[in-house]
């Protein structure tokens, strides 16, 4: 890990640290005592970070019953800890985006940023040698197509795009010939932010699939767009995702702000899915690769 | 919308209406499940413990103890405070005199601010408004674009600068262009920005010093979870905006934004968002939001949004036929149809009142999609005029011809037989009660 990528984590994260470690510092600080007050305390904090009611107070209950058996002397201790049962429930995957060749779908709801991430994957991978071709899916938003044009020329990589309202699996089928007559190892797909209670939207989306499935001689990973604000709903969204596409990973968008992103771990634990990559900032370089211990990491202690 | 928080409350409510008698151990035991309830609908944790303690200390210092029906009291506190929580009474737009009107719209990236200004417009529009879109948003790629495109399919007018303007000279020229052009209300779109960005959180309040709006909206998606209330406080200390815009309610979020900004900001939420066609803005109503969340229905919006889908006789024959006991299952398959004009029968059914949490289970469980309604009518098409008048008399070989002529099974047809059996019962209850919905309903827990 580059140290330009901790300091924006850390940066990104900041607030989260302020808020959660400050919380942390201050329980601990009570005094050696360990008692209800603290416990209840540390359930509320993780809360506060999106991480729901329910893994919440397991952590707390798994971090008290280690704290008898074991004891956890001070602060330092119980932060280890706590980073440690965090970054441990998350899968280890190697990162999907390394395989080439590959065809990748963006999805998601509405305003998560699949647009913008597919813009700067394009750019990523074309800086580094790939040849890559976008296809936007998006018929639906206005000026979708306009906006990924604009991501196609930062980073000098060919579009596939049909007018407003054609089908988007029509697009795919388009954008896959491109790849082919190409020679492209990496097609990226954007697509329409959707509700994911929407089911006419989602059988839409599991056609776009198959059609990918069906003319990509690739392997076809399907990729889930989250926002870092999304609270206990992200859980849901996730699923109906999941459920429809057999999703792929995951990509955490907007840790920039205050958002805590603590729905990212009880997505990942739950459904057993992959962070593929985190956005840490507006710029290009700023959607990076995933690391669960420096993730837990900078959640909890910032450091 | 606020499915699984309504489906969580009336799981507790309904432990606590089974007990003639109240201690203060079963008050705090449900008061728990209430903080869990919440907490997972992403009410800020704050308000929360805030709420909590609140209802308690009503529940305990009133006569719940003593009451003949306790849960029932418990409830009422609930919903009371539920409604304060959000906001007493709907908070319309407040339009001053000036020539023209402007309201600005700002929020984070991706909460929908484009589509709610386009939304915003042509709601205006219909209340007789001449609305301009101003396209400020200079950071996003193609974000004037998409403003464009919605005003164009609108047809309502978009004033953009000219390239490379700076968004503070983009808003002072669009309200000069909307004086020229006649037009009383400027929508200033502004670029999503973050609420830690000091330089951009600047730049928003140049902006609003620059055309000193009337209003100043914060449009917040509904999905997000407990950083709504850091944003939102961020928003109002810098921009000091007026009210909110929740979008995205459409989705199976709980909602619980909706509930804790106010709670926190003291600004109050106007507009909601319930879906992805530019009508699909509406008038926020906090205290029949509450109803919603306890499952106590919606009338009232059920039937005026039955008035803007459905002709003008059309709904008040439907209003009197739902509160009358004479339903049919003709009556049933009309307004299935009609029904399905005006959005998603998880959305319709949410507004009924007394579709408790077990009815919503079973809607839920039978997973009703646009399919499963397409099997309702072929079933109900598959009956003699007779049957439909009558479904008493819709015996085992009925069933069984039904289901065959249906292309459906005889347990799919005994479910629809069910439902409507007990749909007309809960509308009989409706029908006894007085007022218009306004009352608080037989509870159906």
């Amino acid at each position: 890990m580059s140290p330009s990528w901790l300091d924006r984590l850390s940066g990104g994260l900041a607030r989260t640290r302020e808020q959660l470690g400050d919380r942390i510092a201050e329980l601990v600080g009570r005094g050696p005592e360990v008692g209800e007050g603290f416990w209840d305390g540390l359930e509320e904090t993780l809360i506060a970070a999106d991480m729901g009611a329910g893994p919440a107070s397991a952590i707390t209950a798994a971090l008290k019953s280690r704290s008898r058996r074991e004891d956890l002397p001070d602060a330092a201790a119980v932060e280890v800890a706590l980073v440690d049962l965090i970054a441990a429930q998350m899968p280890v995957h190697p990162d999907p985006l390394a395989e080439s060749p590959l065809t990748v779908l963006f999805v998601g709801i509405n305003g998560t940023g699949k647009t913008t991430s597919v813009g700067k994957i394009a750019a990523e991978a074309a800086g580094a040698g790939r040849n890559v071709v976008i296809g936007s899916a998006d018929t639906y938003r206005a000026a979708a197509i306009e906006q990924l044009r604009v991501w196609a020329d930062r980073a000098s990589v060919p579009i596939v795009e049909r007018e407003r309202g054609a089908d988007p699996a029509s697009v795919v089928f388009d954008t896959l010939a491109v790849a082919r007559e190409n020679g492209s190892d990496l097609v990226l797909v954007d697509t329409a932010g959707r509700l994911h209670n929407s089911a006419d939207l989602m059988q839409e989306l599991a056609k776009v699939q198959r059609v990918a499935r069906a003319q990509s001689v690739f392997p076809v990973k399907s990729l889930l767009v989250i926002d870092a604000t999304t609270g206990q709903n992200g859980i849901a969204q996730a699923r109906a995702f999941h459920d429809a596409l057999e999703l792929d990973g995951i990509i955490l968008t907007k840790l920039d702000g205050t958002a805590r992103g603590g729905i990212a771990v009880a997505i990942a634990t739950q459904l057993g899915l992959p962070i593929v990559r985190i956005g840490v900032g507006e710029s290009l370089e700023d959607l990076r690769p995933f690391d669960a211990t420096e993730f837990a990491r900078a959640l909890i202690l910032g450091r | 919308m606020f499915e699984n928080l309504s489906q969580r409350l009336q799981d507790v409510f309904g432990k606590l209406t089974g007990k003639g008698r109240l201690s203060e151990a079963d008050i705090d035991a449900a008061m728990r499940e209430v903080r869990v309830a919440l907490l997972e609908a992403d009410v800020n944790f704050l308000v929360v413990k805030d709420f909590v303690a609140r209802v308690r200390e009503r529940a305990l210092g009133t006569d719940v103890l003593r009451s003949m029906t306790p849960g029932q009291t418990v409830i009422k506190i609930v919903l009371d405070e539920l409604t304060s929580l959000m906001g007493a009474g709907e908070s319309k737009l407040a339009f001053s005199g000036r020539f023209p009107n402007v309201i600005m719209l700002v929020g984070l990236q991706g909460s929908g601010k484009t589509t709610a200004a386009a939304k915003l417009a042509n709601l205006l529009r219909k209340q007789g408004r001449r609305p301009l879109m101003v396209a400020c948003d200079v950071y996003r790629p193609a974000a004037i674009d998409q403003l464009e495109s919605l005003g164009r399919e609108l047809g309502i007018p978009v004033y953009r600068g000219v390239e490379g303007a700076d968004p503070v000279d983009i808003a002072k020229a669009g309200v000069k262009a909307a004086v020229a052009d006649m037009r009383d209300t400027v929508i200033v779109d502004t670029a999503g920005r973050l609420h830690v960005d000091e330089t951009m959180m600047g730049e928003a309040a140049l902006i609003r010093d620059a055309v000193r709006p009337d209003q100043v909206l914060m449009v917040i998606d509904a999905m997000t979870g407990q950083d709504a209330v850091t944003a939102a406080t961020a928003f109002a200390e810098r921009v000091d905006f007026d009210g909110v815009i929740v979008t995205k309610l459409d989705g199976d979020s709980r909602g619980g934004a909706a509930l804790s900004v106010r709670a926190v900001t003291g600004k109050p939420i106007k507009f909601i968002g319930v879906g992805e066609k530019l009508d699909a803005l509406e008038p926020f109503h906090p205290d029949r939001m509450a109803q919603r969340i306890l499952g106590m229905g919606d009338m009232v919006s059920l039937i005026e949004r039955a008035q803007s889908t459905v002709a003008a006789e059309d709904a008040a024959e439907l209003e009197k036929k739902l509160r009358s006991s004479e339903l049919t299952l003709d009556d049933f398959l009309q307004q299935l149809q009609q029904v399905r004009k005006m959005g998603s029968l998880k959305d319709v059914l949410g507004m009924i009142p007394g579709m408790g949490a077990a009815q919503r289970a079973q809607v839920a469980n039978a997973d009703v999609d646009e399919k499963a309604l397409d099997r309702t009518q072929a079933i109900i098409q598959s009956m003699s005029a007779q049957e439909r008048r009558k479904p008493a008399l819709i015996n085992g070989h009925r069933r069984v011809r039904i289901a065959r002529g249906s292309g459906t099974s005889v347990q799919e047809v005994n479910r629809l037989l069910e439902q409507f059996a007990q749909m007309k019962k809960m509308m009989k209850q409706m029908g006894k009660m007085k007022g218009k919905g306004r009352g608080m309903p037989q509870m159906p827990f």
